[in-house]
Protein backbone atom coordinates (compact mmCIF):
# COMPACT_ATOMS: atom_id res chain seq x y z
CA UNK A 1 0.00 0.00 0.00
CA UNK A 2 2.34 2.22 -0.63
CA UNK A 3 0.78 4.00 -4.09
CA UNK A 4 2.71 6.87 -5.11
CA UNK A 5 1.67 9.30 -7.82
CA UNK A 6 4.08 11.94 -9.94
CA UNK A 7 3.25 15.42 -9.56
CA UNK A 8 5.55 18.08 -10.81
CA UNK A 9 8.45 15.97 -11.08
CA UNK A 10 8.17 14.72 -7.14
CA UNK A 11 6.63 11.29 -6.07
CA UNK A 12 4.04 11.93 -3.83
CA UNK A 13 2.22 9.03 -1.48
CA UNK A 14 -1.59 8.31 -1.61
CA UNK A 15 -4.23 6.45 -0.44
CA UNK A 16 -6.58 4.33 -2.50
CA UNK A 17 -8.65 6.88 -3.10
CA UNK A 18 -5.74 8.39 -5.51
CA UNK A 19 -5.94 10.89 -2.95
CA UNK A 20 -2.75 13.04 -1.04
CA UNK A 21 -1.78 10.84 2.23
CA UNK A 22 0.54 14.02 3.52
CA UNK A 23 -1.14 17.44 3.91
CA UNK A 24 2.53 18.92 3.70
CA UNK A 25 2.66 17.65 0.05
CA UNK A 26 0.19 19.49 -0.98
CA UNK A 27 0.64 23.69 -2.42
CA UNK A 28 -1.23 25.20 -4.47
CA UNK A 29 1.13 24.42 -7.77
CA UNK A 30 0.13 20.71 -6.85
CA UNK A 31 -3.85 21.65 -6.31
CA UNK A 32 -3.87 23.10 -10.12
CA UNK A 33 -2.45 19.68 -11.07
CA UNK A 34 -4.91 17.40 -9.61
CA UNK A 35 -7.33 19.81 -10.73
CA UNK A 36 -5.93 19.23 -14.38
CA UNK A 37 -5.92 15.30 -14.22
CA UNK A 38 -9.65 15.72 -12.79
CA UNK A 39 -10.82 17.36 -16.30
CA UNK A 40 -10.57 21.35 -14.43
CA UNK A 41 -8.14 23.34 -17.15
CA UNK A 42 -8.17 26.43 -14.38
CA UNK A 43 -9.05 26.85 -10.41
CA UNK A 44 -11.18 30.15 -10.53
CA UNK A 45 -11.67 31.88 -7.66
CA UNK A 46 -15.00 30.12 -6.35
CA UNK A 47 -13.23 26.90 -6.82
CA UNK A 48 -10.44 28.45 -4.03
CA UNK A 49 -13.10 29.49 -1.95
CA UNK A 50 -14.43 26.14 -2.11
CA UNK A 51 -10.83 24.57 -1.43
CA UNK A 52 -9.86 27.00 0.93
CA UNK A 53 -13.07 25.94 3.33
CA UNK A 54 -12.48 22.52 3.03
CA UNK A 55 -8.57 22.87 4.40
CA UNK A 56 -9.98 24.54 6.97
CA UNK A 57 -12.83 22.45 8.31
CA UNK A 58 -10.01 19.43 8.14
CA UNK A 59 -7.91 21.65 10.07
CA UNK A 60 -10.52 22.04 13.02
CA UNK A 61 -12.65 18.49 12.75
CA UNK A 62 -9.98 16.25 10.66
CA UNK A 63 -12.77 15.13 8.44
CA UNK A 64 -12.97 16.55 5.10
CA UNK A 65 -16.93 18.03 5.07
CA UNK A 66 -19.53 16.84 3.56
CA UNK A 67 -21.90 18.42 0.74
CA UNK A 68 -24.44 19.86 3.43
CA UNK A 69 -21.84 21.83 5.33
CA UNK A 70 -20.34 22.94 2.11
CA UNK A 71 -23.57 24.20 0.33
CA UNK A 72 -24.11 26.14 3.86
CA UNK A 73 -20.99 27.59 4.89
CA UNK A 74 -18.55 27.98 2.07
CA UNK A 75 -20.67 30.55 0.39
CA UNK A 76 -20.75 28.44 -2.79
CA UNK A 77 -24.51 27.04 -3.36
CA UNK A 78 -25.12 23.39 -4.51
CA UNK A 79 -25.75 23.94 -7.74
CA UNK A 80 -22.65 26.05 -8.36
CA UNK A 81 -20.57 23.33 -6.21
CA UNK A 82 -22.19 20.83 -9.23
CA UNK A 83 -20.72 23.06 -11.44
CA UNK A 84 -17.45 23.85 -10.32
CA UNK A 85 -16.71 20.23 -9.28
CA UNK A 86 -18.99 17.63 -11.92
CA UNK A 87 -19.40 14.55 -10.90
CA UNK A 88 -19.07 14.80 -7.49
CA UNK A 89 -18.20 18.08 -5.38
CA UNK A 90 -17.28 16.99 -2.03
CA UNK A 91 -15.19 13.87 -3.59
CA UNK A 92 -13.51 16.15 -6.23
CA UNK A 93 -12.76 19.37 -4.28
CA UNK A 94 -11.20 17.31 -1.21
CA UNK A 95 -8.98 15.42 -3.49
CA UNK A 96 -7.83 18.86 -5.50
CA UNK A 97 -7.26 20.44 -1.93
CA UNK A 98 -5.31 17.46 -0.79
CA UNK A 99 -7.15 15.75 1.82
CA UNK A 100 -8.75 12.09 1.89
CA UNK A 101 -12.66 11.54 0.81
CA UNK A 102 -15.28 12.61 2.86
CA UNK A 103 -16.12 9.83 5.29
CA UNK A 104 -19.78 10.91 6.43
CA UNK A 105 -22.64 9.98 3.59
CA UNK A 106 -24.25 13.16 2.74
CA UNK B 1 -12.05 1.24 -1.46
CA UNK B 2 -13.45 -1.95 -3.30
CA UNK B 3 -12.28 -4.12 -6.40
CA UNK B 4 -14.67 -3.74 -9.21
CA UNK B 5 -13.43 -6.56 -10.78
CA UNK B 6 -13.09 -5.09 -14.18
CA UNK B 7 -16.96 -4.34 -14.09
CA UNK B 8 -19.35 -0.92 -15.22
CA UNK B 9 -19.41 0.89 -12.51
CA UNK B 10 -23.04 2.42 -11.82
CA UNK B 11 -23.86 5.37 -14.01
CA UNK B 12 -27.45 6.14 -13.38
CA UNK B 13 -30.27 5.00 -10.82
CA UNK B 14 -33.59 5.33 -10.27
CA UNK B 15 -34.75 5.37 -7.17
CA UNK B 16 -38.41 5.06 -6.07
CA UNK B 17 -39.66 6.07 -2.61
CA UNK B 18 -42.81 4.28 -1.87
CA UNK B 19 -43.52 5.02 1.95
CA UNK B 20 -44.28 7.97 3.47
CA UNK B 21 -43.39 7.49 7.28
CA UNK B 22 -40.04 9.34 7.73
CA UNK B 23 -37.59 5.98 7.72
CA UNK B 24 -39.57 5.13 4.88
CA UNK B 25 -38.52 8.79 3.02
CA UNK B 26 -34.85 9.37 4.30
CA UNK B 27 -32.91 6.18 2.95
CA UNK B 28 -34.28 6.80 -0.35
CA UNK B 29 -33.16 10.70 -0.24
CA UNK B 30 -29.53 9.50 0.90
CA UNK B 31 -29.31 7.11 -1.40
CA UNK B 32 -30.39 9.66 -4.06
CA UNK B 33 -27.45 13.04 -2.74
CA UNK B 34 -25.23 10.22 -2.78
CA UNK B 35 -25.28 9.33 -6.38
CA UNK B 36 -24.95 12.61 -6.94
CA UNK B 37 -22.22 13.28 -5.35
CA UNK B 38 -20.81 10.14 -7.05
CA UNK B 39 -20.88 11.89 -9.96
CA UNK B 40 -24.25 9.16 -10.86
CA UNK B 41 -27.12 10.01 -12.85
CA UNK B 42 -30.23 9.68 -10.87
CA UNK B 43 -33.90 10.23 -10.67
CA UNK B 44 -36.41 10.14 -7.65
CA UNK B 45 -39.56 9.12 -8.33
CA UNK B 46 -42.34 9.46 -5.39
CA UNK B 47 -45.02 6.95 -5.30
CA UNK B 48 -48.22 6.39 -2.88
CA UNK B 49 -47.38 7.33 0.81
CA UNK B 50 -43.92 8.82 -0.57
CA UNK B 51 -44.83 11.95 -1.63
CA UNK B 52 -45.97 12.99 1.59
CA UNK B 53 -42.27 13.89 1.19
CA UNK B 54 -43.19 16.44 -1.57
CA UNK B 55 -46.21 17.94 -0.90
CA UNK B 56 -45.73 21.17 0.40
CA UNK B 57 -48.07 21.34 3.35
CA UNK B 58 -46.90 17.49 4.67
CA UNK B 59 -42.94 16.94 3.97
CA UNK B 60 -42.32 19.25 7.10
CA UNK B 61 -44.32 16.95 9.21
CA UNK B 62 -43.08 13.31 8.47
CA UNK B 63 -43.02 10.90 11.84
CA UNK B 64 -40.81 7.98 12.77
CA UNK B 65 -43.60 4.81 12.70
CA UNK B 66 -43.56 3.69 16.31
CA UNK B 67 -46.29 1.44 15.61
CA UNK B 68 -46.51 -2.12 14.06
CA UNK B 69 -42.43 -1.76 13.51
CA UNK B 70 -40.55 -4.69 15.65
CA UNK B 71 -37.25 -2.84 15.38
CA UNK B 72 -38.15 -0.12 17.42
CA UNK B 73 -38.62 -2.82 20.57
CA UNK B 74 -41.31 -0.77 21.92
CA UNK B 75 -44.75 -2.62 22.70
CA UNK B 76 -47.61 -1.69 20.45
CA UNK B 77 -49.59 -0.10 23.34
CA UNK B 78 -46.91 1.97 24.14
CA UNK B 79 -46.03 3.25 20.55
CA UNK B 80 -49.84 3.82 20.15
CA UNK B 81 -49.92 6.56 23.05
CA UNK B 82 -50.28 10.20 22.18
CA UNK B 83 -47.25 12.05 21.53
CA UNK B 84 -44.75 8.81 21.26
CA UNK B 85 -44.17 8.98 17.95
CA UNK B 86 -43.65 12.77 17.78
CA UNK B 87 -41.06 11.59 20.92
CA UNK B 88 -39.42 9.08 18.75
CA UNK B 89 -39.21 11.80 15.49
CA UNK B 90 -37.34 14.59 17.34
CA UNK B 91 -35.05 11.97 19.01
CA UNK B 92 -34.23 10.98 15.28
CA UNK B 93 -34.44 14.43 13.59
CA UNK B 94 -31.69 15.23 16.71
CA UNK B 95 -29.53 12.32 15.65
CA UNK B 96 -30.30 13.03 11.96
CA UNK B 97 -29.05 17.12 12.34
CA UNK B 98 -25.78 15.66 14.16
CA UNK B 99 -24.52 13.66 10.83
CA UNK B 100 -25.64 16.52 8.88
CA UNK B 101 -28.41 14.82 7.66
CA UNK B 102 -31.13 17.92 6.61
CA UNK B 103 -34.91 18.22 7.59
CA UNK B 104 -36.58 17.00 4.15
CA UNK B 105 -37.63 20.09 2.81
CA UNK B 106 -33.73 21.16 2.83
CA UNK B 107 -32.51 17.81 1.59
CA UNK B 108 -35.05 17.81 -1.60
CA UNK B 109 -33.74 21.67 -2.64
CA UNK B 110 -29.97 19.92 -2.66
CA UNK B 111 -30.63 16.90 -4.17
CA UNK B 112 -32.17 19.20 -6.84
CA UNK B 113 -29.89 21.48 -7.25
CA UNK B 114 -27.66 18.61 -7.22
CA UNK B 115 -28.91 17.71 -10.95
CA UNK B 116 -31.61 14.85 -9.80
CA UNK B 117 -34.89 14.87 -11.64
CA UNK B 118 -38.08 14.59 -8.90
CA UNK B 119 -41.15 13.33 -10.50
CA UNK B 120 -44.60 12.37 -9.00
CA UNK B 121 -46.55 9.32 -9.68
CA UNK B 122 -49.32 10.02 -11.53
CA UNK B 123 -51.82 6.92 -10.68
CA UNK B 124 -51.37 8.57 -6.85
CA UNK B 125 -51.57 11.94 -7.91
CA UNK B 126 -55.17 11.13 -9.26
CA UNK B 127 -55.84 8.79 -6.82
CA UNK B 128 -55.16 11.23 -3.89
CA UNK B 129 -56.98 13.99 -6.09
CA UNK B 130 -53.52 16.23 -5.95
CA UNK B 131 -52.68 18.99 -8.23
CA UNK B 132 -48.62 20.14 -9.06
CA UNK B 133 -49.59 23.25 -6.94
CA UNK B 134 -49.69 20.75 -3.96
CA UNK B 135 -46.01 19.74 -4.50
CA UNK B 136 -42.98 21.29 -3.86
CA UNK B 137 -41.30 23.60 -6.35
CA UNK B 138 -38.62 21.06 -6.93
CA UNK B 139 -41.05 18.49 -8.77
CA UNK B 140 -40.44 18.48 -11.96
CA UNK B 141 -43.20 16.54 -13.30
CA UNK B 142 -45.97 13.77 -12.74
CA UNK B 143 -45.13 11.39 -14.96
CA UNK B 144 -47.19 7.94 -15.84
CA UNK B 145 -45.24 4.49 -14.78
CA UNK B 146 -44.15 3.90 -18.52
CA UNK B 147 -42.78 7.41 -18.70
CA UNK B 148 -40.98 6.51 -15.27
CA UNK B 149 -39.67 3.21 -17.50
CA UNK B 150 -38.89 5.42 -20.24
CA UNK B 151 -36.90 8.11 -17.86
CA UNK B 152 -34.99 4.81 -16.38
CA UNK B 153 -33.06 4.20 -19.51
CA UNK B 154 -30.20 2.27 -18.61
CA UNK B 155 -30.45 2.72 -15.06
CA UNK B 156 -30.52 0.58 -12.05
CA UNK B 157 -33.82 0.84 -10.58
CA UNK B 158 -34.20 0.69 -6.58
CA UNK B 159 -37.40 0.33 -4.37
CA UNK B 160 -37.85 1.53 -0.75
Amino acid sequence: MNATIEILGKELAIDADGNLVNLEDWNEEIAKAIAKEEGIEELTQKHWQVINFMRKVFAEKEDSPSIRKLTKESGVDTKELYALFPKGPAKKAARIAGLPKPKGCI
Amino acid sequence: MFENNGLEPIKKVSIIISKGSMEGVYPGLIMANGARMEGIEANLFFTFFGMEAIINKKMDHLKVATVGNPAMHMPTVLGALPGISALATHMMEKEMEKLDIPPVREFIEMIHDAGCYIYACKASVDMFHLKKEDFCKEVDDIITVGEFYETSAGANIIFT
